[in-house]
């Protein structure tokens, strides 16, 4: 395996987006033939690149192939195509324009594994015309599945495969342990995917040329917003936030939403920190699936948060009890606090239900929104004080 | 030691195990458990080992497991 | 010694009834999640299990009893085969017809852990035809079954299924189970 450190097939900061639109040929002929490699080999791979997984959960991907292939029968490999967050459109603009990289990647991965089967899981957001021929020729089997927040989380996403409910399962066992038809499963954002197409070929050193000592390589952000020119952008992991919006250009930004509706906000006067996870730890945030959203200084931020929690509300599994009942009622709260309700006890009531279904759930959607939720009345705690009195600082004019 | 672990795809919050384990669960606004260590799976201690045993043979939706 | 065995088969049949009556009346205040004074949530589910299992084993003293009790007339393949009877077929077989039923949920609950809550709470639902199944029977081929101590013992297991079943076809029952809705906050 060669380990070059640059290639001069493809520039530093966006390998995988500089191969955009490449047909079947163009993108053999760019890149070379997807080497064969055994289990071992790919683990050691990427333990040494050190590429964690683009979905948002951010996993090692070496540790989760290594359990997979630990695991009892032939395993089973899924790209994670599902899209589920609404600011999301990278799984939509792999899948349109780099569609080769990414079943590289399932082919890649389900060689090494001597897997059974390759599915392509793809949301309802997520056009798969362009690949469903491609996928099928390459003996992927393409699953369009229906869609929601949580339909993407990987037991749920491995329960619809199944032809059962896309709601998450008791996490006790683990997909990778038994997932499609009880067979140990690496389920894998289609990002994370065709990274490690590109590592197999290029190297993990290659990989960690760019981005981060702890966190190597690129990554795409979807960049939404108060921002002139809306889209995917690929970046270095680790790079500065003002940098990755720089090209997005942002518009009187008040505050940066990173990691989507599960994520935390970064004010504006940090747009200078770099997107590392130590860097992000203090304002609660991680990358997730790199959703940024710009808040401007004219949107009332806790309008925009009430709406989101809603939204998270509605969109909740319906089996767990803490998240079917605390999740609206926090939600509520919330909306009566940014419709200016004078009624102070509402901050320590949010921060009660925020911190009472955070870990109570067979999955991450009460925390993640229980953390947008915490996030939002840290960030904008001038705003929670105004909208107590009265009024809102965002609206022009001021007071209501 | 054994932890008891709540699969929350099962409970719909009947009470039994916060009855059976008052020092491990209390109740939330709705009826479901609430661990009252810092782990959201508590850990049994000796002493509550056989009412753990009990906790988990009587939640009628088989919501309860020591792990 | 008939006279013993006879007595024993019809003595521990009447029982069985009552500790069924119970278990059918505890099993929905179980499923209530509603707590009874004294006994608390857990209390219920310990004595709906107990009582289940007591009258298991009472059936078993009931059936073997009247199998060697030679004016039942009671053939091996009684025990498991309905109407297949000497003595009575119907109203026996009614009896058999329950120790099947009896058998199957019994084996199902004990192995609930292994067959997962869908198998087991399907078969539950089994104990909602047992228990009219075992009243009839009773009722029917009980040598007891005109005397006035027995009609009312009865009527009044009756009545309190009645009263249960009633209540738990109510919208305000709102039981703790496995469907999900979104519940008010506990007063």
């Amino acid at each position: 395996m060669t380990d070059t450190v640059e290639s001069p097939v493809l520039p530093d900061t966006r390998p995988i987006l500089s191969l955009a639109g490449l047909d079947a040929a163009e993108h053999a002929r760019r890149l070379g033939p997807l080497p064969r490699l055994g289990v071992e080999a790919l683990i050691q791979l990427a333990e040494h690149s050190g590429l964690t997984g683009r979905g948002g959960a951010g996993f090692p991907a070496a540790i989760k192939i290594r359990s997979v292939a630990a695991g009892r029968g032939r395993a089973v490999v899924v790209g994670n195509a599902m899209e589920g967050e609404p600011l999301s459109q990278k799984d939509a603009i792999l899948l349109g324009s780099v569609p080769h990289l990414v079943l590289d990647g399932l082919e890649l991965v389900s060689r090494a594994l001597g897997a059974s089967r390759m599915v392509l899981a793809v949301g309802p957001d997520v056009p798969s015309r362009p690949v469903e021929a491609l996928a099928r020729a390459r003996g992927v089997q393409v699953k369009r599945l229906t869609g929601g927040f949580v339909a993407g989380q990987e037991t749920a996403l491995v329960s619809q495969i199944d032809g059962r409910p896309g709601v998450p399962r008791d996490p006790l066992v683990r997909v990778t342990v038994k997932g499609v038809g009880g067979k140990p499963t690496l389920v894998s954002n289609i990002e994370t995917l065709a990274h490690l197409a590109l590592v197999a070929r290029l190297g993990g050193d290659w990989f960690r040329s760019a981005g981060h000592p702890d966190d190597p390589g690129t990554s795409l952000f979807t960049i939404s917003g108060a921002v002139a020119r809306p889209g995917v952008v690929e970046a270095a992991r680790g790079s500065r936030l003002a940098d990755v919006l720089a090209s997005a250009g942002p518009v009187d930004p008040a505050a940066v939403l990173v990691g989507g509706y599960h994520g935390a906000w970064v004010p504006a006067s940090a747009l200078d920190t770099p997107l590392t996870r130590a860097a992000l730890a203090p304002y609660g945030a991680t990358m997730g699936a790199g959703v940024l959203y710009v808040l401007d200084t004219h949107t009332c931020p806790l309008k925009m948060a009430s709406g989101v929690a809603r939204y998270l509300a509605d969109e909740v599994a319906g089996q767990c009890g803490p998240c079917i009942n605390g999740l609206p009622r926090m939600a509520d709260s919330l909306t009566r606090l940014a419709n200016h309700g004078r009624d102070t006890r509402l901050p320590a009531e949010i921060d009660r239900l925020r911190r009472l279904v955070t870990g109570r759930g067979a999955c991450a959607h009460p925390d993640g929104t229980a953390r947008f939720v915490a996030s939002t009345m840290a960030t904008f705690d001038k705003h929670v004080e105004a909208h107590l009195a009265g009024y809102c600082p965002s609206t022009k004019g001021g007071r209501r | 030691m054994t932890r008891l672990h709540v699969d929350w795809t099962r409970c719909d919050g009947h009470g039994a195990c916060a009855e059976l384990l008052p020092e491990l669960f209390g109740v939330d606004d709705w009826g479901f458990p609430v661990s009252r260590t810092a782990d959201r799976d508590p850990e049994v201690p000796r002493a509550l080992e056989e009412r753990a045993r009990h906790a988990e043979k009587t939640c009628p939706l088989m919501a309860l497991r020591r792990i | 010694m008939t006279e013993a065995l006879w007595a024993l088969g019809r003595g521990t049949g009447i029982v069985a009834l009552v500790m069924f009556t119970v278990t059918l009346v505890l099993g929905i205040v179980t499923r209530s999640g509603r707590p009874v004074p004294g006994l608390g949530r857990f209390g219920v589910a310990d004595v709906h299990r107990t009582a289940a299992l007591t009258g298991v084993g009472l059936i078993a003293v009931h059936v073997v009893s009247l199998l060697f009790d030679p004016y039942a007339q009671l053939k091996l393949v009684d025990l498991l085969f309905p109407f297949l009877a000497a003595w009575r077929p119907l109203w026996l077989g009614l009896g058999t017809l329950a120790v099947d039923m009896l058998l199957v949920v019994t084996v199902v609950s004990l192995l609930r852990h292994r067959v997962g809550p869908r198998v087991f709470h399907a078969v539950h639902y089994l104990t909602y035809a047992l228990w009219p199944v075992a009243l009839v029977h009773s009722l029917g081929s009980g040598t007891n079954a005109h005397a006035s101590w027995f009609l009312a013992l009865a009527a009044s297991c009756a009545a309190a299924v009645a009263l249960a079943v009633g209540w738990r076809i109510l919208p305000s029952y709102a039981g703790r189970g496995w469907q999900r809705t979104a519940r008010k906050v506990l007063p």
